[in-house]
Order: C-alpha cells, then sequence, then structure tokens
C-alpha cells in the first residue's frame, strides 16, 4: 500500500489539465484556496468542505504536564488546535464503500 | 465558511476567470486529496498540512448505552496534521 506521496506540484497539475489554465496559475490559484482556508481558521472559523470534511479550531485549558526526560513538571499553556473531521463520503470513500462520486 | 463561500472568495480574488472555473478548480484539489487517501497515499501540503491514511484493526467495542459488546470491523481512518505555519497562524 506504498504509495508516492501527492503534493502540491501534483495537485496544481491536475488543475492545470482539467481547467486549462497555465500551469503558473493553476499553482497561484491552489495557493490562494489553501491561504484562504489559513486566514478563516486563523479568525478562529470553521471551514466546512461538503462531501470532504471540516477543519476547525478548537480551544486547549492550561494543564501542567512533564518532561519525560527530566520528570520536570512544566505547565502546558492554553493554545488553539485544529481538527480535521472527515464528512461521511470521505471516510466511505477511503473504505471502499462508495464508488467515485 | 463553507466551499460556496470559499468559491466566491477565490472568484473575487480572481475576476479574470469564470465562476464555473473557479467551482472545478476547488472540487479539483478536493477529489484529488480524497483520490489519493482512497488509494492510500499520503498528501503533504506545506505549510498547510499533511492528510495521510491510518489502519485501524478490527475490535470488541460496547455499546455505551446498553453496554452490550459489538464487533467493530477493521476501517481505514483519515488524518490530518496541520503544518507549522497553519499551526501558529491559528495560534497567534
Amino acid at each position: 500500500m506504498e504509495q508516492k506521496t501527492v503534493t502540491r506540484a501534483d495537485i496544481s497539475e491536475v488543475i492545470y489539465k482539467e481547467v486549462g489554465l497555465s500551469r503558473n496559475e493553476s499553482s497561484d490559484l491552489l495557493e490562494m484556496l489553501l491561504d484562504e482556508i489559513t486566514v478563516s481558521l486563523a479568525k478562529k472559523e470553521t471551514v466546512k468542505i461538503s462531501s470532504f470534511g471540516t477543519f476547525s479550531v478548537r480551544e486547549k485549558n492550561l494543564r501542567m504536564g512533564r518532561n519525560p526526560k527530566t520528570g520536570e513538571e512544566v505547565p502546558i499553556l492554553p493554545r488553539s488546535v485544529l481538527s480535521f473531521k472527515p464528512s461521511q463520503i470521505l471516510k466511505d470513500r477511503i473504505n471502499g464503500k462508495v464508488s467515485k462520486g | 465558511m463553507i466551499r460556496s463561500e470559499l468559491i466566491i472568495r477565490l472568484a473575487e480574488l480572481n475576476p479574470h476567470l469564470y465562476q464555473r472555473d473557479i467551482e472545478c478548480i476547488v472540487n479539483t484539489v478536493f477529489n484529488e486529496i480524497t483520490d489519493a487517501l482512497t488509494r492510500g497515499a499520503r498528501v503533504e501540503l506545506r505549510g498547510f498540512g499533511a492528510f495521510s491514511v491510518k489502519k485501524r484493526d478490527a475490535r470488541q467495542g460496547r455499546n455505551p448505552r446498553t453496554g452490550k459488546t459489538v464487533h467493530v470491523e477493521a476501517k481505514v481512518v483519515s488524518v490530518f496534521k496541520a503544518g507549522k505555519k497553519l499551526r501558529e497562524k491559528v495560534n497567534s
């Protein structure tokens, strides 16, 4: 099941082929799309892409952690973490339950 | 933000493109990620994050309401790990 990792270059190549923009513009558009999602998440907004999944920001409270090497107690400061919840369609697809839709 | 709002935002930034082309681009991006995960491949978008899949073995679960033991089938789950830049933006 070892597969080649898909990168920006692969995705913009598909945009180039399917939409007919130049290669440069295809990669610019992919970058803009990722930027828009980033900007929304930075504002703590939830980003919901139907049939793909939902990105959301969760707030974590302060808690005590431990440095595993020294055993010393250190506070883990309150922070925001990102979570991604795949949609039912994505879950089904990666489990081979439905054909390409 | 939902998919259609993302399309509108990108259309505003690219007035020279047809909205249906923008729609096609947005669909292509998420379809490509989905297809890669379906093949078991990892998708790495530096700065943004990485999508990958993990196998979960079959296990005995429990219905939390009735306490009854149920068999949970082996399955594949998708995982997203936010990239450094995205993590920093969300935390600033």
